[in-house]
């Protein structure tokens, strides 16, 4: 997945994951599909206004017909800061490409370029510069300085569902407790992590391999007794050794 | 060494929900108080060097990303510099800041009404040398009759005229069509203004095959009287929407600049916002000029009044890009902050 990456004058770098065609072209969809149910809504409105007024109810249809699909996308983008009910849907956001706030300029443009990305028919020129580009930016973001990024949610992480307040055997030995922090690599204890974070979301038998590699490999690197070792399930071994890890002043 | 990662949350996580609640009352429209202003800075600091701890110290990838997210969105409040986001003044737009933006490109408008003026020169050339040609030049089935007899439907449509009943959705249909071809014209502009040269040529070689034709058959009154009372700020109209068309390539090509591309853009885009908006104001008022007025022919209104009202308006459209806003033109602190 490609990010746009944004150094702070403080030093500190931050990524953002750029959306992806598919998702950015099934956003559209829906923009699409509101934006023509608008235009249902103002013809059947107008309709009725035409049986007093119809040169004016004729006009207002024809400015309506090419207004609302401009005024839908800037309107949205500004008032729900860089997203579209499509967007929205999909987790999208349109920011700036340096990682600034959004000014209302960039979002008249990027929405007036649909014109030239529209091109020939479907958003072809649009799309085969978004794969061209590094930033996946079409034209129009190209033109305002703009890039779609997807929004990740997040809660602030909580360790205490994934190690729990359980006895830990392993340290009973805090000789070699204190091996295992020294011995084992940040990105090591990382994977140990993730595996535990995401064990539901895997195959029994994936699960079984993916914990018993990782309980070889620790195992491996850090001898415990063959008594307190081998009397853990893998899965429990690497549960203990995170703890350890992550929780190096824990009692339990 | 692995951080001890929960004492590490535990303490810095009410920081970072405190920094996370200014951004969402900021989000909310909320204005913060100085106060206020000055601990999101200091929280953002703070959230910053966490960030870099826990990059630096444990790949943590769930608490990082959470982390960045919340900085990212705290770096945009915090660093944004580009004007202060005040309060769009209509008036004050168009009347000081389209004129201003107007002016500041009148290079890249010359170059519009120079292509546009050759685009006529061949449309003139193209009618004299092979008549035929008006069939290619023509559009709206000018070509199918001579201006002779179109003159003498149109005059002869008196009543017709008179009670036209379809002025606003004729109006309406000039209107947007007429703003599809300006954005049109902007827009490709990022062909490197390759689009947008076409577009302005074509322009011109309608307008000189139309305008040969009708001259060269004796309709050159009639023609003037036709063309003035809206062309004369339709026509401008186009030449701006080329102007930002241009203005937009240039930026792509970069010359005489250091900057980055994306730079360059950013640094245009309010005025290329501002010409586009302007133009579609021009084309709404000419929208209505031509279709409650150029419409209708004498005996109905007579073509010299047409033809003075067209003047007036072209001498003051000139007046008004050449003149308004020029009494705080020099006061003016950039083109960022008075963008609509």
């Amino acid at each position: 997945m490609t990010h746009l990456r944004i150094r702070t004058p403080e030093g500190v770098e931050f990524a953002l994951p750029i959306a992806g065609p598919v998702s950015r072209a099934l956003a559209y969809l829906v923009d699409f599909v509101l934006v023509m149910a608008f235009n249902i809504l103002l013809s059947i409105v107008l309709s009725y206004a035409s049986i007093v007024a119809r040169d004016l109810s004729e006009a207002l249809l024809q400015v309506g017909f090419f207004v609302l699909p401009i005024a839908y996308g800037v309107g949205c983008e500004w008032l729900l800061r860089g997203q579209t009910l499509g967007k929205r849907v999909f987790n999208l956001r349109v920011i700036d490409a340096e990682g600034l706030k959004l000014r209302p300029a960039q979002i008249i443009l990027r929405n007036l370029l649909r014109a030239v990305d529209f091109l020939p028919l479907f958003y072809l020129v649009g799309g085969i510069t978004t794969l061209l580009n590094r930033k996946g930016q079409r034209l129009g973001d190209l033109a305002a300085g703009t890039v779609v990024v997807r929004i990740q949610r997040f809660a602030t992480p909580d360790l205490e569902p994934i190690l729990g307040s359980r006895f830990n055997s392993l340290r009973a030995h805090p000789h070699l407790a204190a091996r295992l922090r020294q011995r084992i690599h940040a990105a090591e204890a990382a994977i140990a992590l993730q595996a535990l974070t995401r064990r539901d979301e895997l195959d029994p038998a994936a699960r079984l391999t993916l914990f018993r590699d990782l309980a070889d490999g620790f195992r491996a690197t850090v001898p415990y007794p063959p008594e307190i070792s081998e009397s853990l399930t893998d899965e429990q071994y690497i549960r203990n050794v995170v703890d350890i890890l992550y929780r190096p002043k824990n009692s339990s | 060494m692995i951080l001890d990662l929960e004492k590490f949350l535990a303490q810095e996580r009410p920081h970072w929900e405190a920094l996370e609640a200014l951004l969402n009352r900021l989000d909310s429209g909320d204005r913060l108080h100085l106060d206020d202003a000055r601990r999101m800075h200091a929280l953002y600091e703070r959230a910053s060097a966490d960030l870099a701890r826990l990059a630096t110290f444990a790949a943590e990838p769930e608490s990082r990303r959470y982390l960045e997210a919340l900085v990212a969105r705290a770096y945009a409040e915090i660093h944004e510099t580009r004007g202060s986001g005040r309060r769009f003044r209509f008036w004050h737009w168009f009347l000081v800041v389209f004129p201003q933006t107007f002016r500041r490109h009148a290079r890249a408008f010359g170059v519009s009404l120079g292509i546009s003026l050759v685009g006529t020169l061949f449309g003139i050339f193209a009618t004299l040398v092979d008549p035929d040609s008006r069939h290619v030049t023509m559009p709206f089935g000018h070509a199918e009759i001579t201006p002779t007899q179109r003159v003498r439907q149109e005059e002869k449509s008196r009543e017709k005229a008179a009670v036209h009943s379809q002025h606003a959705s004729f109006s309406g249909q000039l209107m947007t069509h007429n703003t599809q071809v300006s954005i049109g014209t902007l827009a490709f502009g990022m062909t490197w203004g390759i689009g947008t040269v076409i577009l302005l040529f074509y322009n011109g070689v309608v307008l000189g095959a139309i305008g040969t034709d009708y001259i060269t058959d004796g309709q050159g009154g009639f023609l003037a009287a036709w063309l003035l009372p809206h062309g004369s700020i339709e026509l401008p109209a186009i030449f701006i929407a080329g102007q930002a068309g241009l203005v937009l390539a240039h930026t792509l090509f970069g010359r005489r600049s250091n900057l980055p591309l994306g730079r360059r853009l950013r640094a245009v885009a309010p005025d290329l916002v501002t010409l586009i908006g302007g133009v579609a104001l021009l084309l709404v008022y000419a929208g209505i000029i031509e279709s409650f007025l150029s419409q209708y022919h004498e005996p109905v209104v007579p073509y010299s009044a047409k033809i003075a009202f067209g003047l007036v308006e072209l001498a003051g459209l000139v007046l008004f890009l050449t003149f308004a806003g020029r009494s705080t033109e020099s006061n003016d602190p950039g083109t960022d902050s008075t963008a609509p």
